[in-house]
C-alpha cells in the first residue's frame, strides 16, 4: 500500500517542461496564456489542487516534447510569477528556468483597455503595462494609466 | 499633474498670476518670441485649442495648426507616432487632444519637444485642471483645505477626474453629486481614498452645498442614457438656479469647464457666485504659464517692469 501511495499521479515525461507550483486552480489560465491545449498536438498532463507543503495545494502541468521559451516564460509571469519550471531531457532535469516579473512587463500582452492608444496595433511603440502591486497582481498601462482586466489578458497575447 | 510636486504647481499658479496683464492685452511680453507651437487636435476643441493659440501669441511666438483631421495625414492611416515624428521637427512644443486615453504619453515617449496634453479620451486633461486650480485660488487664496462638490457626469468627464485627484492633494474635502449612472468611476474614487481623502459620495446636489467653497458643475449629456425620460429626469436633479444659491456661503464660487447647455441657468451669471467666464478666460494664463515652464524660460518676478506697451 505505502508504494502505492508514494507513486506519481503522472508519470514522468522523457522530454519536455515541467511547471510546477502553479497557485492552485491557476492551471487552465496558464495553458491559456501559454496558448497551449486544444490545437497542440503534444501530449499534456494536468495536475489540479494536489497537496504541497509549501503552498497548501498547487497545480502543476507536464507538457511532453515541447520547451518553453523566454517569451513563454514572460507570459506565465502574469499568471504563475511563483511557479518553478523545468526542462526534461531523457528523464531527467537539464536546466531550471526563472520566471523573472520586473517592474514593468513590455511587449508581452497589449492594455485590456479598449479605447488606449495602444489599440491601434500599428503604432510602433513597445505595449508596456506597470506591475502595481504583485501579490495579488496589479497592472496598469504606462500610457493610458487604466487597470488591467486579468481574466483578459490571456486574449491580448502579442 | 503626477510630474509636478504641490509647490511647483503653486510656482505654475504665481507665474500664471503675474502674466494677467498680458493674457489681459494690457502689455507687451514677447517671452516666447520665435518659438514655435504645434496645435494637435485630433478631436474638436473650441477653448482649449484658442487659448492654446492665444496664450502663445500674447507672448510672441507662434502656432502652426494640424487641421481639420479630415483633410489631415491623418485621415490617410497615419500613425500618431509618424505624426508626432513629423511636428517634432516642425515646431518646439506641442498641444495635443486626441480622442484615445494614453495618447499624450504615447506622444511625449516618441517626440523630443515637450508635449502638452489637451485631453486624451476620458484619460487627463491637464491643462484644464490647473486653470481650474488657478481659479480657485484666485477667488479663495488657497487651495488648501476647500470643500468642493463636483456635480453632474462625473464618470466620463475628464475634467472632474485630474481635477479630483489635484484637489486631494491640496488636502480638499470633495462631494461627488451625480446621477447613479454617471457616478465617479470606481477605480478613482478608491485612488482618492487611498491618498487619505475625505470623499462624499451622493445624488442630492441641493443637499450638499450649503457648506461649500466651490460647486463645479459638469454638463449631463443626452447620448449617455438609454432613453429621454430617464434623461430629462436625471438632468433636471443638476441644474442651478439663482434661487439655489440663496444661502450658499457668501464666497461661494461656482465654476463649469462649458460648453452648458441647462444646467446653469443664465440667472445665476449674475450673481456674485458665478466664476465660470473667468475660469475660461484663465484657460489662457494657465497655459502660457504651462508654455514657458515647458519651453524653459523663466516669466520675471516684476512683469509690469519688463513688459513693454503695446
Amino acid at each position: 500500500m505505502s508504494n502505492e501511495h508514494s507513486m506519481r499521479r503522472v508519470t514522468a515525461i522523457r522530454n519536455g517542461t515541467v511547471i510546477d507550483h502553479i497557485p492552485s486552480g491557476q492551471a487552465m489560465r496558464v495553458l491559456e496564456m501559454l496558448g497551449i491545449g486544444g490545437e497542440t498536438s503534444v501530449p499534456i498532463s494536468l495536475v489540479m489542487n494536489v497537496p504541497s507543503k509549501k503552498m497548501g495545494s498547487k497545480d502543476i502541468i507536464k507538457v511532453e516534447d515541447r520547451e518553453l521559451t523566454q517569451p513563454e516564460l514572460d507570459r506565465l509571469a502574469l499568471v504563475a510569477p511563483d511557479a518553478h519550471v523545468a526542462i526534461i531531457r531523457a528523464y531527467s532535469v537539464a536546466e531550471k528556468l526563472t520566471i523573472n516579473l520586473g517592474d514593468e512587463v513590455v511587449n508581452v500582452v497589449r492594455c485590456t483597455f479598449s479605447n488606449c492608444i495602444t489599440t491601434n496595433l500599428r503604432e510602433p511603440q513597445p505595449h508596456r503595462l506597470r506591475v502595481i502591486e504583485r501579490d495579488p497582481l496589479q497592472l496598469r498601462c504606462h500610457y493610458c494609466g487604466r487597470p488591467q482586466e486579468l481574466g483578459e489578458l490571456a486574449n491580448n497575447v502579442l | 499633474m503626477d510630474d509636478l510636486t504641490n509647490e511647483q504647481i503653486l510656482d505654475i499658479l504665481s507665474d500664471a498670476e503675474r502674466l494677467l496683464p498680458v493674457a489681459r492685452g494690457e502689455l507687451y511680453l514677447p517671452l516666447l518670441k520665435g518659438r514655435i507651437l504645434g496645435n494637435l487636435f485630433f478631436e474638436p476643441s473650441t477653448r482649449t485649442r484658442m487659448s492654446f493659440e492665444t496664450a502663445m501669441k500674447r507672448l510672441g511666438g507662434d502656432v502652426v495648426n494640424l487641421g481639420d483631421v479630415k483633410t489631415s495625414s491623418v485621415v490617410k492611416g497615419e500613425t500618431l507616432f509618424d505624426t508626432i515624428q513629423m511636428v517634432d521637427g516642425y515646431t518646439d512644443i506641442i498641444a495635443m487632444r486626441h480622442p484615445r486615453q494614453g495618447a499624450a504619453q504615447y506622444a511625449q515617449d516618441a517626440a523630443r519637444v515637450p508635449i502638452l496634453n489637451g485631453g486624451d479620451g476620458a484619460g487627463h486633461h491637464p491643462t484644464q485642471t490647473m486653470l481650474d486650480l488657478f481659479t480657485i485660488q484666485q477667488a479663495h487664496g488657497r487651495l488648501d483645505g476647500l470643500k468642493v462638490v463636483l456635480a453632474g457626469d462625473l464618470r466620463y468627464g475628464r475634467t472632474v477626474h485630474s481635477l479630483s485627484h489635484a484637489l486631494v492633494r491640496f488636502g480638499c474635502d470633495l462631494i461627488f453629486a451625480s446621477p447613479d449612472l454617471l457616478r465617479m468611476p470606481e477605480e478613482i474614487v478608491s485612488d482618492l481614498k487611498a491618498h487619505g481623502a475625505n470623499v462624499v459620495e451622493t445624488e442630492d446636489l441641493y443637499g450638499s452645498m450649503a457648506e461649500a467653497d466651490v460647486v463645479y458643475m459638469t454638463r449631463i449629456q443626452k447620448e449617455r442614457f438609454a432613453d429621454e425620460d430617464e434623461y430629462a429626469r436625471c438632468a433636471g436633479a443638476y441644474k442651478l438656479h439663482a434661487r439655489h444659491l440663496a444661502d450658499m456661503k457668501q464666497d461661494m464660487i461656482v465654476m463649469h469647464p462649458l460648453p452648458r447647455v441647462d444646467e446653469i441657468d443664465p440667472s445665476v451669471d449674475v450673481t456674485r457666485h458665478a466664476r465660470y467666464f473667468e475660469q475660461a478666460f484663465n484657460g489662457v494664463v494657465a497655459r502660457m504659464a504651462l508654455l514657458c515652464r515647458l519651453l524653459g524660460v523663466t516669466v520675471p518676478a516684476d512683469v509690469l517692469a519688463e513688459g513693454g506697451a503695446l
